[in-house]
């Protein structure tokens, strides 16, 4: 067992631990820290991986704005939930149930696979490729527009839902 | 602005008017007599701006007339043209027709009482007493409309459009002659306004059927309505005038031209469609003048004149049925309104009877190929009739004021409650004396005397011995009723109160009569015939008549008769003998009360009676039509073939079907319905078991969801996978 | 080196403890939090094939790329609702929406 594997066996079980306190916790704003620890712990299994760019993006979209936007909303909505009631709905076996079948059935479906591991030389430069891609009119501009179309709907959409309407208030 | 442009344009100003009074003025009575006014002034300066440019261009322009078109109903290859023209014909018309519009107009002002306030006795829709009419500006929109539709007939270059401004009359006419549709009377002989607006339309419905049937058929053969296509084409001319037609006798043409005439003759009121016109009387007086002088009779005339070549036929004096037809008529009912007007008391229908007279004359005129003769009186009549009309009017309107001032309950219309005006009204006196001579043909200073003389020196000189007697005895007659009218209305002393105290009216009734009578004068001057000693040389040789026959293609044009002395004298002799008789009976010895009897009816006895009552035309009428058509309406299709036979047809069929409806209905429940019904109750039921799913929770969906993939995907490893 | 399996288990994980999350919390914004760990399993599975498959072809970072925006915008959207909502029912509890209910 090579280090590189010592080392992602640690840090995937960092994350499957921070992810289950996540959707364990009582206390909302710490399932949020949680998720904090899990995202970053995702970026470190990137660079595992060779993904530079991935691990800083997932850092800087994921915990910089996705997980502080969490925590924002946690804090704007915490006083209706308190922490000494269960957290978890009646259906909360069902659930497990049904995590553990779909989890065996994608384990029997993924077990096997297996692709020849490419020198990590094969993939320097691939910052100034993935720029030169997202605005290549030949590869991925088409979708690199749309997403920001819908960011930018997301975006006055959440603005329209969340305004306090004044006929109401 | 070039002059057919302009031409466009005459028609437009008063159906403006119209519209502008019916959308946005008619709480206005200023404004709307106003509007009115301005609008027919327009169209009068753009009509004389393009009589005098046609004038400036010379005799013979008829083949190169004013005139433009668009194209507007497109049928087939070819197009329905509309469009106007101006010619040597109707250019006389666009000098007559917009001034007696113009002076009417004013007159109107005048008479419907403006100035005074509105008074509460005075209903809508009956003649206002004290006030105002309270129908004032409708009035105004409603004669708006008509002199729009008449001038709208005048420019038209084609028959289809002349129809158009026709019927847009006759609806008018209706509307005008029914406007106080209030009023009604004690004497139940006596024709109310409504019902006699129904009978002048009806009437005028009967001719125009067989007009428009003959404007048919003229398209069907010559495949355009344009006058100038028509009559200038002498390939076509030809085929039209010696084709025959389906009636033995007549050629294609002489057909057409007794159609048309048949619309002329409910038109212009010749006998036998007279019976609209006395009663039409029972309008307001300026719509009697505008009927009866500047619109609608003479849109009849005009038509027939327009038509001349169609009617002629090719030979102006050659043997034509259609023609002949025409001559009868025209004496005939010259001779006939002569004879009734000589009995009539009502100042009004005296003129109407008159004017059904005058009427005969230029169709008699016509229908000899006095062609220029019938346009000559045509005009001349025109300003004098409404001259006299007008006349009329202020006399009534003058005696109403007196019953007014007086508080006395007479007819105001009857002459035998008139007399000794002429001192009361003067200028209403003066004018009216005008126009009655220029209707009797007084010599030589009246414009009624030359057109009238044309008529008679035309038939002499075309050998129409007839014809010229029976016009003889019917101008002796004209002379002799209009010196009695005359006479009964301002000589003598007032023989009721209300004529005592009769006043003149304001300068709005006066001013037109004062205009009309100088036409009523000078127009006779430029038709004196040529050959006329000293006068026919200083008035510039019949300007009239060289200016007239360029309307028509030269081969027909037809050529000034030989003058001679006999038709002039018997015309002087008439006209005077006429008026001296009528002056001996009635001047020399006025009525002393007004229920004294007239002393002509002692001499004529029954045909007196028979005068009076206007040959029972109207009974005759009423007996042969109105009844059967009532009992056809009532008996016949209501109760026998309505009510009896299709009714019970129907109801037979209707019972039939609603039993065999009802067992069907029956058999539907049992074999049709209860299926489907089935069916019905279990998808209820089924949905009332399954709703529950519905939980309205997100988890819960998304939970059914997740299990329904892991199922899936459990099938899809058992069949791919495994 | 790693094996491609490895990732995949990985992935595996953190969808399944991301998809219970989902199914079994009962405040709405815990909900959100367990839709962002599903999604970035899934990056980890795009990121992971990519390395593994052909490394020039940079479709399966875009991909992720994309996902990252499209989780943003599911964010945005999804916490508005739930601040939406809090603000005119006084609730946070999935459960307690039911106004669909049959």
């Amino acid at each position: 067992m090579s280090g590189s594997q010592i080392a992602f066996l640690i840090i995937s079980a960092l994350t499957v631990y921070s992810a289950l306190m996540v959707v364990t916790g009582r206390n909302l704003v710490r399932s949020a820290l949680w998720l904090v620890m899990t995202l970053f712990m995702v970026a470190a299994v990137f660079t595992t991986l060779d993904a530079g760019f991935m691990a800083v993006v997932q850092i800087v979209v994921y915990i910089g704005a996705i997980a502080i936007l969490i925590l924002f909303a946690v804090m704007l909505t915490r006083k209706v939930m308190n922490d000494t009631e269960p957290q978890t709905n009646d259906n909360w076996w069902m659930a497990v149930i049904v995590s553990v079948v779909i989890f065996v059935g994608m384990v029997f479906m993924v077990s096997g696979v297996s692709l020849p591991a490419r020198p990590a030389s094969d993939v320097s430069n691939q910052i100034v490729d993935l720029g030169n891609a997202f605005v290549s009119p030949n590869q991925f501009i088409l979708p690199f527009e749309v997403a920001s179309v819908l960011l930018i709907a997301a975006l006055i959409g959440g603005i329209a839902i969340a305004m306090p309407r004044e006929e109401e208030g | 602005m070039n002059t057919t442009l302009l031409i466009w344009l005459i028609p437009v100003p008063p159906l403006i008017s119209f519209l502008l009074i019916v959308l946005f003025a008619n709480r206005t009575k200023a404004l709307s007599h106003s509007i009115a006014l301005t609008s027919v002034i327009m169209s009068w300066i753009m009509s004389w701006i393009v009589v005098f440019s046609a004038f400036a261009k010379g005799y013979y322009y008829g083949e190169n007339p004013f005139h433009s078109y668009i194209h507007w109903l497109p049928t087939g290859t070819t197009y329905l043209d509309m469009g106007v023209a101006v010619d040597n014909l109707n250019s006389i018309l666009l000098f007559f027709v917009p001034l007696c519009i113009v002076a009417i107009f004013l007159y109107s002002i005048g008479y419907s009482n403006f100035g005074k306030p509105v008074h509460d006795h005075d209903l809508p829709g009956t003649p206002p007493h004290h006030g105002v009419d309270p129908l004032y500006s409708r009035f105004f929109a409603f004669l708006s409309l008509f002199a729009g539709a008449m001038l709208t007939l005048t420019v038209a270059d084609n028959l289809l459009l002349l129809f158009v401004g026709w019927e847009v009359m006759g609806l008018c006419s209706y509307l005008l002659i029914g406007f106080w549709y209030g009023r009604e009377y004690d004497d139940p002989k006596a024709t109310p306004p409504r019902i006699a607006a129904i009978k002048a339309f009806l009437t005028t419905r009967v001719a125009d059927v067989m007009m428009l049937l003959g404007i048919a058929y003229l398209y069907s053969q010559a495949g355009t309505l344009n006058f100038h296509d028509i009559f200038f084409n002498e390939e076509l001319m030809y085929d039209l005038t010696h084709n025959p037609s389906m009636i033995a006798g007549f050629t294609v043409a002489n057909l057409i031209g007794l159609l048309l005439f048949i619309g002329t003759v409910g038109k212009s009121a010749q006998f036998p469609l007279h019976v609209w016109l006395p009663d039409a009387m029972e309008g307001p007086t300026p719509v009697s003048a505008m009927i009866h002088a500047a619109a609608m009779v003479s849109a009849g005339i005009y038509m027939i004149i327009r038509m001349f070549p169609i009617i002629s036929a090719g030979g102006s004096h050659g043997p034509n049925p259609t023609m002949e037809i025409i001559t009868f008529i025209g004496a005939f009912t010259a001779l006939f309104g002569a004879t009734i007007a000589i009995a009539q008391y009502d100042v009004k229908r005296v003129l109407a009877y008159s004017t059904i007279s005058q009427l005969g004359f230029m169709v008699a005129a016509l229908g000899m190929g006095a062609y220029v003769a019938a346009t000559f009186h045509l005009m001349t009549h025109a300003f004098f009739k409404a001259l006299l009309f007008m006349g009329s009017g202020s006399i009534i309107h003058g005696v109403e004021h007196g019953m007014h001032d007086v508080h006395e309950h007479i007819d105001p219309q009857d002459m035998r409650n008139m007399g000794g005006l002429k001192s009361r009204m003067p200028i209403t006196y003066w004018t009216f004396l005008i126009g009655g001579l220029a209707l009797s043909g007084f010599p030589f200073v009246t414009a009624g005397f030359w057109s009238k003389d044309e008529i008679l020196g035309d038939a002499w000189a075309h050998h129409h011995y007839i014809v010229f007697t029976v016009l003889c005895i019917a101008a002796f007659l004209t002379a002799y009723y209009t010196m009695r009218q005359i006479s009964l209305t301002f000589y003598g002393e007032p023989r009721t109160k209300s004529a005592e105290h009769a006043h003149e009216n304001n300068w709005t009734m006066t001013l037109p009569l004062v205009v009309l009578s100088f036409f009523a004068i000078f127009a006779g001057f430029i038709g004196v015939h040529g050959e006329f000693p000293v006068l026919g040389q200083l008035f510039g040789n019949n300007p009239f008549e060289h200016w007239l026959v360029g309307a028509l293609p030269k081969d027909m044009q037809p050529k000034p008769f030989t003058f001679t002395w006999f038709p002039v004298i018997m015309s002087i002799a008439v006209a005077l003998g006429g008026l001296l008789v009528g002056y001996l009976v009635y001047g020399r010895n006025p009525l002393k009360s007004a229920d004294q009897v007239d002393p002509v009816k002692k001499l004529l006895g029954p045909l007196w009676t028979m005068l009076e009552n206007k040959y029972y035309v109207d009974e005759f009428y009423y007996a042969a039509f109105v009844k059967p058509a009532h009992w056809i309406g009532e008996t016949l299709t209501f109760k026998i073939i309505d009510r009896g036979i299709i009714d019970g047809i129907i109801h037979f069929v209707a019972s039939f079907f609603w039993k065999a409806g009802v067992g069907s209905a029956a058999v539907e429940q049992v074999a049709v319905d209860a299926p489907p019904d089935r069916m019905a109750d279990g998808v209820r039921w089924t949905g009332d078991a399954m709703k529950y799913i519905q939980t309205g929770r997100i988890q819960n969906y998304l939970m059914y969801t997740v299990i329904a993939i892991a199922l899936i995907g459990v099938l899809f490893g058992f069949l791919v996978a495994g | 080196m790693i094996p491609l399996e490895w990732y995949l288990i990985l992935s595996s994980v953190l969808f399944c403890v991301g998809l219970y999350g989902v199914l079994a919390r009962r405040n709405a914004i815990a909900i959100m939090m367990c839709l962002e760990l599903m999604m970035t399993s899934i990056t980890i599975n795009l990121v992971a094939f990519w390395r593994y498959g052909n490394v020039a072809n940079l479709s399966g970072q875009v991909f992720a790329v994309i996902v990252f925006a499209v989780a943003a915008a599911e964010a945005t959207v999804g916490l508005a609702l739930a601040i939406s909502i809090y603000r005119n029912r006084d609730t946070v509890v999935a459960n307690d929406l039911n106004l669909l209910k049959w």
